[in-house]
């Protein structure tokens, strides 16, 4: 059941590279005109694909988070639409080659772009975009930034498709969507990693997709509030899942274990941070050196561990 | 010119900004390797911010100090250092400008005559790559330049506000530290103290397009600040937009011993906030 990669690759091309079954792999499904994104069925009916931990490129496409669906008895659910309008299509593709069942959601579990910018992708499957109450309010301040600063990231061709979609199904607290004999739960948190997180768990596999409130390998980011997200840490990982898909790292992962990671790093930078903030050390400085022992743990640290401490340091002033 | 009205003449201007920078940032980032850019944008944003008048290079008078990146788009610490040149003057304002953001002018600093102001920090938007410049006014009436380049932040750091139910709960509330100089030897009733004052306030800039709505959020920001301590003014801003959620000053100056600090602020929906601090000698 944790190995099952090379069982849901196999479904998810045979309906397009049917002749080469046994040899299907990654590399092949990029080189063969990138149709469908390549997943794996890690439950009965649940299937995520596992992004690449880099930053946003058009090498990448944008493909550097986790997204996923869940096959009911009679629709369809996505979680993510990834980070380009052609991931987004790929999804499609990998969905239509295992069910053809309706797409009725596309449930966005946070505003940003690696997320949402392949929204455009569903707008005639006819799914409803479900998201977090604050969602709309967040794409609203943030959207026009996103298209313009990722043009450079991404180039123009794949940015061209890309358009802010926001969710017409707001979430607040808890809900349950139905996919037909298959009941998915949906629960709005409080500001964490976003003030906008959404998470999303299947009752019948008990398997859970935690948006980005769950990094591993890659470095978690800070865009909401860290008190928030280690204080919600506890709550988190109460829910009874068995694996879960994060928003960046293995797919899947042991639940809880799979915060454990995130939880060591949020420590060390809270610790460092406080210390900084108590010794009267400016932010320019402080940020130089938090959680630095943190560093061999992580990819993406250069890139991301000062900007995490400069948002760290700027709430945690306020205690 | 007040700030007021540069913002007003600059939303304008920003229309047309916009639309620019979605072609204008991919070119300055290509021309930026390991040199950076002309002043183009500066260039003409000049003369609507100083007229006709002269801006010479700041010659040690006022210097600047800013990450080579921006790390967080929404956070930029900034930092100000001033000397005061004999044949000059000291230094009665200095303006803050982040060229390439949709509202450059970012703030006003006024100094009261003898707070002996040296030092001032501050957080700032910044949206794209873009020169920070601080323009010194010195008692002699000449103006003083000096500018760093910043690249803007990668990934998907905006300058937005990260909490914003928490921004609203808490506005208008302040925070004041005091420094104390504790280097070894340095006595007691030092002249010069090191303040930090900090403000929540969204400061939402009203530049940002709505997607969905195709309009602009509203502006609501600290558009006026003063700290004084007794009667005698310290500083105090004209601020815009630029200026970071929750408006953050540390400066140094000439402290009296014994006198309350002060601060009052408005913000663009009329709202006042003000409180005082007794500022103790065994504080300093």
């Amino acid at each position: 059941m944790i190995h099952p990669t090379r069982r849901s690759v196999l479904k998810t091309g045979a309906f397009f590279t049917c002749c080469c079954l046994g040899q299907f792999s990654l590399a092949r499904a990029q080189s063969a005109g990138r149709v469908a994104l390549p997943v794996t069925e890690f439950e009965d009916g649940v299937f995520a694909f596992s992004g690449i931990p880099e930053m946003m490129s058009a090498n990448n496409r944008g493909e550097i988070c986790n997204v996923g669906f869940i096959v009911g008895e009679e629709a369809v659910a996505v979680v993510d639409s990834g980070g380009s309008v052609a991931e987004g299509r790929a999804l499609i593709a990998s969905i239509r080659a295992v069910s053809d069942k309706p797409i009725r959601y596309l449930i966005n579990t946070h505003m940003h772009p690696d997320h949402i910018f392949g929204n455009a992708a569903f707008e005639d499957t006819g799914a409803t975009v479900v998201g977090h109450q604050s969602l709309p309010r967040a794409l609203a301040s943030r959207g026009d930034y996103y298209l313009r600063s990722f043009r450079e990231s991404l180039g123009a061709s794949l940015m061209a498709d890309v358009k802010i979609i926001p969710p017409t199904k707001l979430i607040a607290g808890e809900e349950t969507l139905d996919l037909g004999k298959r009941q998915l739960t949906l629960k709005a948190w409080k500001p964490a990693h976003t003030d906008n997180d959404l998470t999303v768990f299947d009752q019948q596999s008990q398997a859970l997709f935690t948006g980005d409130l769950c990094f591993i390998d890659h470095l978690p980011t800070m865009d909401g509030s860290l008190r928030g997200w280690m204080e919600q840490l506890e709550t988190l990982k109460t829910i009874n899942a068995k694996l879960a898909v994060p928003g960046h790292g293995p797919v899947p992962s042991k639940w809880p274990e799979a915060l454990e990671v995130e939880r060591r790093y949020f420590e060390t930078l809270a610790r460092d941070i406080r210390k900084s903030i108590a010794d009267g050390v400016p932010m320019a400085e402080a940020v130089k050196t938090a959680a630095q022992s943190e560093r061999p743990n992580w990819r993406l640290f250069d890139e991301y561990n000062e900007r995490n401490a400069t948002a760290a340091f700027a709430e945690l002033e306020w205690e | 010119m007040t700030i007021v009205s540069t913002i007003r003449h600059n939303r304008i201007i920003s229309v047309v900004l916009l639309t620019l920078l979605a072609t204008a940032v991919p070119l300055a980032a290509g021309a930026q390797g390991t040199t950076v850019p002309a002043s183009t944008t500066w260039t003409s944003l000049k003369g609507d911010v100083f007229g006709q008048k002269a801006v010479e290079p700041a010659n040690g008078i006022i210097t600047i100090e800013a990450p080579k990146r921006a790390e967080d788009a929404a956070l930029v610490p900034i930092d100000l250092h001033f000397k005061t040149d004999a044949t000059s003057g000291r230094i009665k304002t200095v303006t803050l400008i982040v060229d390439e953001n949709p509202s450059p002018v970012a703030a006003v600093f006024k100094f009261g005559k003898d707070a002996g102001v040296t030092h001032l920090a501050t957080r700032l938007r910044v949206n794209a790559y873009s020169y920070v410049r601080a323009i010194a006014e010195t008692e002699d009436g000449k103006l003083h330049m000096t500018e760093t380049f910043v690249k803007a932040s990668g990934g998907c750091s905006a300058p937005a506000l990260k909490n914003q139910d928490e921004a609203v709960a808490s506005l208008g509330k302040m925070k004041l530290r005091v420094f104390p100089s504790s280097a070894p030897g340095s006595e007691p009733m030092t002249r010069a103290t090191e303040m930090q004052l900090m403000i929540r306030h969204p400061n939402n800039s009203g530049l940002q397009m709505d997607q969905i709505t195709r309009y602009y959020i509203p502006a609501h920001f600290i558009q006026g600040l003063t700290v004084s301590q007794g009667d005698r003014l310290i500083m105090s801003m004209e601020g815009g937009i630029s200026i970071s959620e929750d408006p953050n000053f540390r400066f140094e100056f000439d402290a009296k011993p014994g006198e309350d600090v002060k601060v009052e602020a408005a913000d663009t929906e009329g709202k006042k906030f003000q409180n005082e601090w007794p500022l103790q000698s065994s504080s300093l």
